[in-house]
C-alpha cells in the first residue's frame, strides 16, 4: 500500500513541479504562459550543457537554472508579455510563439548550425545528463526498497513549494503580488509598481520552470520538443486546484497523482491517464473556478 | 512607358534565361541522370532519425555514381521533407510521383506514413522502397520492404530466451500503437509455442515518459524476463526507471525489439548493460563490409562518431538492390523493378540480404545482441543464415502457406 501510495506522491511531484511555475505566472498574473513548458526544456538544457561544458553535477545546475530561465523569463515580459496584459487569448498566441522560436533555437543551435558549427549538448537529438551516484538505485525506508532519485524528486518538490509559498505569503513582494491578483488598479492606486512586480513574479514562475527542467533531465531524455506536452498537464493542474490559489495547485497535484497511480497500478497506464482527465473534467463542470478558490480579479 | 516597360520585362527575361543556361547545359550534358525521391523528414520531432536515414541514401547514391551509376545514368536523388507528418509525407509523395515523375522514391520511416503514401503508389504505379522494421500485414505490389517483419525478430528470439537464457515468465510491454500490439500478438503465440507463459500485456501512450507505474507492476508480477516492444524517447526514460527501482539485467533482463544503438546512447549506457535487443544488424557486427561502410558513412556526414544502425544499413543496400533490378529489368519502370527485384541478392555490410520472390520482403539473418558498458552490443546468438519473412505470421502465415504472395495478398486466408 505504501508503496502505491508512494508512487502516486511521485507522479504529483512531478506534476507539482511544472504547474508550481504556472501557478505563479498564469494563477497570479493572468498570462496564459504557453511557452512555460519551454522554460523547463531551456532548464533542462542548462542542465546537459553546464554537464558536458563545465563538469558540473546535476545539484549544482538546479540554482544555475534557476537564474538562466528566470533571466529568460524576465526579459520576455519585459518584451513581449508586459504589452499583453488583459489580453488573454493574444498571451495565448505570443506565448505560443515565443514557446516555438526558443524550441527552435535550440534545434538549431541558435543559429550556429547554418555555418556548420556543432555545439556538444545543443540541436535536435537526444540528450542526457548523468545522475550523481549517490541517487542512483534504490534506498530503503520503512522497509521499502523507493527510487532514491524520485525520493529525491519529492523531497526538491516540497521545498520549492515552501519556498514559493514563503515568497507569495510572508514577503514584501508576496504581498504585492497578492494585491495584484486580487485587483490589479486598486493595487496600483495604493502606490505598488505593478508593472515591476509582474516582471519579478514572470521571472520567479520562470526559474521555478527551469528547476523542474533539470530535475526532468535525471530521468528522460531532454530533446526540444519535451516542453509541448508538459504544459498541457501543468495548466489541467492549476486549473483543477483554482486559479490564483497556491494551495489549490499543491492539492490538485497531490489528488491527481494519487488518481493517476491508483489506476494504473489496479488497471494500467492508458485508464490511468483517462481518469485523470475525466476527473478534470468533472472538477471543471462542478465547480468551475476549481477546488480552492476565491473571488476577485 | 509601356512599351518600355515591357521592353525592359523582355529583357531582364531573356538575361535571365541567359544566367540561368550554363546550369541548364550542365544538366543535359550530364545527361543522362535518373531521378529518384528520398522522402525522410528533415524537420519536426523523427528529423533526428530520418535525416540519418536519408544521408544513407545519399551515401548509397554518391558511391554508385562513382562507379558509373546505373544503365550509364548517374543518380539524382530528389530530398523532400515530410514534416514528421503523415500528412505531409503524402502530399510530397503525390509532388514526387506526379510532378516529378520519379518511379521509385526510397522512404518513409514509420508506418502512419507509409500508410499515408501508400494509395499514390499504388494508383500512380511508381515503386517506394521502405527500409525500416514493421509490424507485418501489408502486402503492396508497389513496396518493397527492406526491414524485418515480426517472425525474423522473434522466432529465434523467443526460442533462445525460454531456452537459453532459461526464462519462464515474460511480461510484455509496449508503446499504445499497431507495431507493438502486433509484435505483441506473435511474441504470445511463440512463447505459448516454447511452453513459457505471458504474465502481463501493458502499454503505455507514445511518447510517455512516466514510468514508475509500469515498472513497479513488473517488479510485482513475479516475471522472469521483460519483452519490449517499447519505441522513441519512452524507451529512455523506461530503462533508467527500470535500473532505478532497483532492478538489475542480470535477474530480470529487458529483452527489446526496438531498442538501438541510437537509444543506448541517448540513455547512457550504463542503464542498459546486460539488456538484449534482437535485430539483423547491429554496429558491432565484426566483418570487413561492416567496418568500411561505417567509416564510409562517418566520413559522409563528417562526424566521426556517427551511430549506425539497422535502419541506416537497410537504407544504405536498398539502392543496391534497385540498381541490380533496374540493370536486370534495362530501364527504370516500376514494372520492371518490380518483377527484376525478386530474388535479387545483395552482401549488405552486415550480412547477406535478398528479397523474398513472393511478398517482395527482405530474408535477412536474425541476431541477438547483448548490451555492453560502451553502448555497443555483442552478438550472443545469430541464426547464421538469412530466413524468410512472412509478414502475415502474426495471423497463422508459414512457409508453406503463404498469405502474401507474387499475385498480392491472399484475404481468403484471414
Amino acid at each position: 500500500m505504501f508503496d502505491t501510495l508512494f508512487i502516486g506522491l511521485s507522479l504529483s511531484s512531478i506534476l507539482l513541479l511544472v504547474a508550481l511555475g504556472l501557478a505563479v505566472t498564469y494563477g497570479a498574473m493572468g498570462i496564459i504562459n504557453m511557452a512555460h513548458g519551454e522554460m523547463v526544456m531551456i532548464g533542462a538544457y542548462v542542465a546537459v550543457l553546464s554537464n558536458i561544458w563545465l563538469g558540473t553535477n546535476l545539484l549544482l545546475t538546479i540554482p544555475l537554472a534557476f537564474l538562466v530561465t528566470a533571466a529568460l523569463g524576465y526579459g520576455l515580459e519585459r518584451l513581449v508579455v508586459r504589452r499583453l496584459y488583459g489580453r488573454l487569448l493574444d498571451t495565448l498566441l505570443a506565448t505560443w510563439g515565443i514557446a516555438i522560436l526558443l524550441q527552435q533555437a535550440i534545434r538549431l543551435e541558435f543559429g550556429l548550425s547554418f555555418f556548420g558549427i556543432h555545439v556538444e549538448g545543443l540541436g535536435s537529438g537526444l540528450q542526457n545528463v548523468p545522475v550523481p551516484q549517490f541517487l542512483q538505485g534504490t534506498l530503503g525506508l520503512f522497509g521499502l526498497q523507493l527510487n532514491s532519485y524520485r525520493v529525491f524528486i519529492v523531497l526538491v518538490t516540497l521545498v520549492l513549494a515552501g519556498l514559493t509559498w514563503f515568497t507569495l505569503y510572508r514577503t514584501p513582494l508576496g504581498m504585492k503580488v497578492r494585491a495584484i491578483i486580487r485587483n490589479p488598479q486598486m493595487a496600483a492606486a495604493c502606490g505598488i509598481d505593478v508593472k515591476a512586480t509582474n516582471a519579478i513574479t514572470f521571472a520567479l514562475g520562470s526559474g521555478l520552470a527551469g528547476v523542474a527542467g533539470v530535475l526532468m533531465a535525471g530521468f528522460r531524455s531532454v530533446s526540444p520538443d519535451m516542453g509541448a506536452t508538459m504544459v498541457v498537464d501543468g495548466f489541467m493542474v492549476v486549473v483543477t486546484g483554482g486559479v490564483g490559489s497556491l494551495l489549490g495547485t499543491m492539492a490538485a497535484a497531490g489528488i491527481l497523482g494519487e488518481i493517476n497511480a491508483l489506476v494504473a497500478i489496479f488497471f494500467n497506464e492508458i485508464a490511468g491517464r483517462a481518469s485523470v482527465l475525466l476527473v478534470v473534467i468533472l472538477v471543471i463542470l462542478l465547480r468551475p473556478a476549481g477546488l480552492f478558490s476565491f473571488k476577485g480579479r | 512607358m509601356t512599351l518600355k516597360r515591357r521592353q525592359f520585362l523582355t529583357t531582364a527575361a531573356v538575361s535571365a534565361g541567359a544566367l540561368a543556361m550554363p546550369g541548364y547545359i550542365r544538366s543535359a550534358r550530364a545527361a543522362e541522370t535518373i531521378q529518384v525521391g528520398a522522402l525522410y523528414s528533415q524537420t519536426g520531432g523523427l528529423s533526428v532519425v530520418e535525416k540519418m536515414l536519408a544521408s544513407a541514401v545519399q551515401l548509397a547514391a554518391s558511391e554508385i555514381n562513382a562507379s558509373g551509376g546505373v544503365l550509364g545514368k548517374q543518380i539524382e536523388v530528389i530530398v523532400e521533407d515530410g514534416a514528421s507528418d503523415p500528412k505531409t509525407f503524402a502530399e510530397k509523395a503525390q509532388k514526387l510521383v506526379i510532378k516529378d515523375k520519379v518511379q521509385t522514391v526510397f522512404g518513409c520511416h514509420t508506418s502512419a506514413s507509409r500508410k499515408a503514401v501508400l494509395p499514390i503508389f499504388e494508383r500512380r504505379n511508381a515503386m517506394l522502397f521502405y527500409q525500416t522494421h514493421y509490424e507485418g500485414f501489408e502486402c503492396s505490389r508497389n513496396v518493397v520492404y527492406l526491414g524485418a517483419v515480426p517472425n525474423q525478430q522473434l522466432s529465434n528470439y523467443i526460442p533462445w530466451i525460454i531456452n537459453t537464457l532459461g526464462k519462464k515468465k515474460f511480461f510484455i510491454v509496449g508503446s499504445n500503437y499497431v507495431y507493438p500490439r502486433e509484435m505483441a500478438k506473435v511474441s504470445k503465440s511463440l512463447i505459448e509455442a516454447g511452453g513459457a507463459e505471458w504474465v502481463a500485456d501493458e502499454y503505455l501512450e507514445l511518447g510517455h515518459s512516466e514510468w514508475a507505474v509500469m515498472v513497479n507492476k513488473i517488479k510485482e508480477s513475479g516475471a522472469d524476463v521483460v519483452l519490449s516492444h517499447v519505441v522513441g524517447d519512452s524507451i529512455i526514460s523506461f530503462y533508467r526507471e527500470f535500473r532505478n527501482q532497483g532492478l538489475s539485467h542480470a535477474e530480470l533482463p529487458i529483452c527489446a525489439t526496438v531498442t538501438s544503438e541510437i537509444e543506448i546512447a541517448a540513455m547512457g549506457p550504463e542503464y542498459a548493460a546486460g539488456s538484449y535487443t534482437s535485430f539483423p544488424y547491429f554496429m558491432s557486427i565484426d566483418r570487413p563490409e561492416n567496418r568500411s561502410f561505417i567509416e564510409r558513412y562517418r566520413a559522409f556526414v563528417n562526424d566521426p562518431k556517427a551511430i549506425t544502425y539497422h535502419s541506416l544499413e537497410a537504407a544504405y543496400f536498398q539502392l543496391f538492390l534497385w540498381k541490380q533490378a533496374v540493370e536486370k529489368a534495362g530501364d527504370f519502370s516500376a514494372d520492371g523493378i518490380r518483377e527484376n527485384i525478386r530474388g535479387q541478392e545483395y552482401d549488405a555490410p552486415g550480412g547477406p540480404v535478398k528479397v523474398d520472390p513472393d511478398n517482395l520482403h527482405t530474408w535477412v539473418t536474425p541476431n541477438i545482441g547483448q548490451w555492453q558498458d560502451d553502448g555497443q552490443s555483442k552478438i550472443v546468438d545469430s541464426y547464421g543464415k538469412p530466413i524468410k519473412p512472412l509478414p502475415y505470421s502474426g495471423y497463422g502465415e508459414t512457409a508453406e502457406n503463404l498469405f502474401c504472395t507474387a499475385a498480392g495478398l491472399d484475404s481468403s486466408k484471414l
